[in-house]
């Protein structure tokens, strides 16, 4: 037992430096503890035959009215206050003509379980603008360099909740441009807050494979190049909830679903968190088929995690 | 008797003082179980000793919801989701072992988390630690934490302090700090952990409070690692990304310790009242420069807890007091820290209602509203003989107490004549006056009155040389306190010096002499109180226990 530790100990150090040179530096350590020890490898292949892949594309709506965002008082940091041309409003709904954006999809489960996917190469980049994030939520895969970069000049600190991820929270003063971490498990959703200005959230989520995407401001998605097999594909929104929906992706096609969010589900507090996701938890989720997928509603999402 | 009780109530041995009471409270149920030591298995050790020990804080699931949590702002550690404070690892890492067994041997200052060291054996503390560590499954599958290469940073100088403000200044460590420090920065009111609890920034001004320890090498290892669970960053990318060298990361650490005492402040039973210059009045004003050249003495307070709406966890936990008189007049100006200019909107709208809905007890009379911050000075209304002392608690009815009474919202001060805590009749400014800044978290109240009172009969005479019992009550408006919630002293000794100084030279030694002197009676008569009280809780209810 002890030695097992002593070993650790002298290993553990090789295994970080190696993580840390794969992902491209930047980390100080703070991410996670358990390495990203998959994006490390040599340029690794797609785990499938490319020919065979399909895609997928949908559309989120959403019905009803939604509540008008509310104004945020910059007042006490002027700085930002001024990069506003029109004033700043909390960013939980993004509505326009009937289609939701900043909705975050994913698979949840089908054929990509369990199979390796090579990490990006390329950051995913948080920017603290305006004292808010942009984008207001983000996908990045597992091992993925998420960059947080500061464009405003000012203070800010990053605090990450994780509840399957380590936490972290990062002072970075204005003249501190970049600051790198890396999540090492998949996580739906991890919410990011700033203390120094405390209008500031935003989300992450963290999946094992590429296959995510936020809504964009039409409502639209894609996913590409997906394996060909029965999925279940879930959206999650910050005050919505989530819903699933199983689709069917064939080779050369690409498969239409939509979700549809409605007023009714409005959760009255901020839901971060999804049922928490168990990477290796393949088992069947309760689900819908065809375009009117089962939904969570966002307060049950919230009592369960 | 009653008092007694509540004397025995605080007899839980804690780390500090200031936070005595509220551990105490705690207590009650961790000293029945006291009588019976308990045997088990080893393996089971852990949590025999933690349920006897911790349960009461922590909880029996180490949620951190056990039944004293409530009376607690910084609220006792929810071990559930893995967030250690005090750490050599990187942000957001899972703690040594080594560094829970730290924290479980010193506590944390500043909250209630007691020392437990010289209390329960070593073999004990090391089953705690596995067992605390069992609250948060991944730390059976996380690789084992590796410590940070800490340096270690030379001493302070001038240049390395004001290099250190420098970077204070430039990270805009102020934003939650404050720009001395006292933790009343723009956006300290809306502060909360990672628990949705409300939390104070920490006043940097008083080292001998913060959580991991005071030293300048303790704050770099903050700094370092950030406080996690809490909205104190770390700055060890600041590093990395070539913002500043590890050696200015010491400047700023040793800038921070800079700015409190150098040694914990010791609490000195008497207070002593310098003669100012032949024919120069006392000082009128707070901000009068001859303050600075006169002795501090530091009293710490304890919440109220003791009868009425209580004080779990005050804002307030200690005030520095001087003294200036010229032979007929008497000037006292109290100091303390406080995050906000009670009654300000910020604060009130952001702050105080959180902290009364966190705090038991909660209801009525527990509304958000404009409550000013306030200051009460105790005396007797008559210089008892002896050592005899009005009952602490703004006396009772054969023992009536002077109070002279501040609150931020009016100018004129008030007297008062105390009954006990439920009958205090205010009888209008007379010819005490007194003056207040606030100033970056900071209160300064002086009051100032004529040795001679407006009434002889119900008011105190002062003399020279003839120490007088005072104590001392705080309140902060917009952490919701008023009436009996609030900060307490016990009684403390006021003593008028007869001496006029001779020369600038021997007025100091002068002054050593006496002070060492009544310092050393204070101590030994310290002593014999704690003796007496056996088990040496908060000065305020040992007194309570010696008055009845
Ligand atoms: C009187 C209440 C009280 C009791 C009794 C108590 N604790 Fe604590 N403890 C606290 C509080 C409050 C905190 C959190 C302080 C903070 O967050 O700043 C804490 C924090 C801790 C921490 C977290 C340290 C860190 O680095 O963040 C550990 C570990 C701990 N306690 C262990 C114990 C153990 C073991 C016992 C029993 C032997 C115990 N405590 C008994 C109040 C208590
Ligand atoms: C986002 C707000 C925030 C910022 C920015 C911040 N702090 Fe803190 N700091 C806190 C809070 C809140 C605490 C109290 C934590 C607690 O009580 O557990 C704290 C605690 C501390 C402590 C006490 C540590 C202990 O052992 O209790 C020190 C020292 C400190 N901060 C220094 C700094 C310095 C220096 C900077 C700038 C480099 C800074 N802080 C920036 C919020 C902040
Ligand atoms: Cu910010």
């Amino acid at each position: 037992m002890r030695e097992s530790k002593q070993l650790f100990r002298v290993l553990m150090p090789m295994v970080l430096a190696a993580a840390a040179a794969g992902c491209g530096g930047g980390d100080s350590g703070g991410g996670g503890a358990p390495a990203a020890s998959e994006g490390a490898a040599a340029p690794a292949a797609m785990p499938f035959d490319v020919a065979t892949a399909g895609n997928v594309s949908g559309m989120v709506m959403f019905e009803g009215t939604a509540p008008a965002p509310a104004a945020i008082d910059m007042a006490s940091e002027a700085t930002c206050a001024a990069k506003h041309t029109s004033p700043p409003t909390t960013e939980d709904f993004k509505v326009a003509g009937g289609h939701l954006g900043d909705v975050f999809i994913y698979v949840r489960s089908g054929p990509t379980d369990g199979m390796t996917f090579p990490v990006p190469a390329e950051a995913a980049v948080i920017d603290q603008s305006g004292c808010q994030y942009v984008p207001h939520v983000t996908g990045v895969q597992v091992g993925q360099t998420l960059t947080f970069r500061n464009s405003d000049g000012v203070l800010h600190n990053v605090s990450a909740s994780p509840t399957v991820n380590r936490p972290f929270n990062i002072g970075q003063p204005g003249a501190v441009r970049e600051t790198n971490r890396t999540l090492t498990s998949p996580e739906i959703m991890v919410p990011l807050r700033c203390q120094v200005h405390g209008w500031m959230n935003s989300f992450v989520g963290v999946t094992a494979n590429p296959y995510q995407a936020v809504s964009s401001e039409g409502g639209t998605f894609d996913l590409r190049n997906l394996p060909p097999g029965q999925y279940v594909v879930e959206a999650w929104h910050s005050r919505l909830g989530t819903q699933q929906q199983t689709v069917t992706v064939t080779t050369g096609q690409t498969a239409q679903i939509t979700f549809t969010f409605t007023q009714a589900m409005i959760a009255s507090a901020v839901v971060p968190m999804g049922a928490p996701l168990d990477p290796h938890d393949h088992g069947p989720v309760a689900m819908g088929t065809g375009s009117t997928g089962e939904h969570v509603h966002g307060a049950a999402a919230a009592a369960g995690s | 008797m009653m008092r007694r009780l509540e004397a025995a109530v605080v007899a839980f041995p804690a780390g500090l003082l200031g936070r005595t009471a509220l551990a105490a409270c705690a207590g009650i149920s961790m000293l029945a179980t006291l009588a019976h030591p308990a045997r088990a298995q080893d393996g089971e050790r852990g949590k025999l000793v933690y349920e006897q020990w911790c349960s009461q804080c922590h909880g029996l699931q180490g949620d951190g919801t056990g039944p004293a949590a409530q009376r607690m702002l910084t609220r006792p550690r929810d071990f559930t989701r893995g967030l250690f404070q005090i750490r050599t690892t990187a942000g957001g890492e899972i703690p040594t072992d080594e560094d829970i067994l730290h924290v479980i041997n010193v506590g944390m200052p500043g909250t209630t988390m007691p020392a437990w060291e010289a209390l329960l054996p070593e073999g004990d503390r090391q089953a705690l630690v596995a067992y605390v560590k069992s609250f948060y499954p991944p730390f059976a599958t996380l690789p084992a934490p590796v410590p940070l290469t800490l340096s270690s940073g030379g001493r302070a100088s001038d240049d390395r302090i004001a290099e250190g403000r420098l970077f204070y200044d430039s990270i805009q460590c102020w934003q939650c700090h404050g720009q001395a420090g006292r933790g009343d920065g723009p956006g300290a009111a809306e502060l909360d952990d990672e628990w949705g609890n409300p939390i104070r920034a920490a006043d940097l001004t008083q080292s001998w409070m913060f959580n991991g320890g005071s030293t300048a090498d303790d704050i770099y290892r903050r700094l370092r690692t950030g406080l996690d669970g809490t909205p104190m960053p770390s700055f060890s990318d600041l590093l990395n990304a070539g913002f500043m060298t590890d050696d200015q990361l010491w400047s700023l650490s040793h800038y921070v310790r800079s700015l409190s005492p150098a040694d914990p402040p010791q609490v000195q039973e008497v207070i002593q009242v310098e003669r100012a210059a032949r024919f120069v009045e006392v000082p009128r004003l707070a901000s009068d420069e001859r303050w600075d050249e006169v002795e501090a003495f530091y009293v710490p307070l304890v919440g109220q807890i003791i009868t009425g709406d209580r004080a779990f966890d005050p804002a307030v936990t200690s005030v520095w007091v001087q003294g200036i008189h010229d032979g007929t007049e008497l000037a006292i100006r109290v100091t303390w820290s406080d995050r906000s200019k009670s009654p300000d909107p910020t604060w009130q709208q952001l702050w105080q209602p959180r902290v009364l809905a966190a705090l038991e007890p909660k209801g009525l009379g527990r509304e958000p509203g404009a409550r000013p911050d306030r200051l009460s000075i105790q005396f007797p209304a008559v210089i008892p003989e002896g050592m005899d002392r009005p009952y602490f608690l703004m006396g009772d009815s054969d023992t009536p107490v002077n109070l002279w009474q501040w609150r931020s919202d009016q100018t004129r001060p008030q007297r008062a004549t105390g009954r006990g805590v439920n009958d205090i009749t205010t009888t209008g400014p007379g010819i005490l006056t007194s003056d207040a800044q606030w100033v970056n978290g900071q209160w300064q109240v002086v009051f100032r009155r004529d040795f001679e009172p407006n009434n002889a009969e119900t008011e105190l005479r002062f003399e020279l040389g003839r120490p007088v019992p005072m104590a001392f009550f705080v309140w902060d408006g917009d952490s919701g306190e008023d009436g009996t919630r609030g900060a307490i002293s016990t009684w403390y000794f006021l003593n008028l010096e007869e001496e006029t100084p001779v020369s600038t030279y021997i007025a100091p030694f002068l002054a050593f002499l006496i002070t060492g002197a009544l310092g050393l009676l204070a101590i030994t008569r310290a002593r014999r109180r704690d003796r007496e009280s056996a088990i040496g809780g908060t000065p305020a209810a040992a007194t309570a226990a010696s008055t009845s």
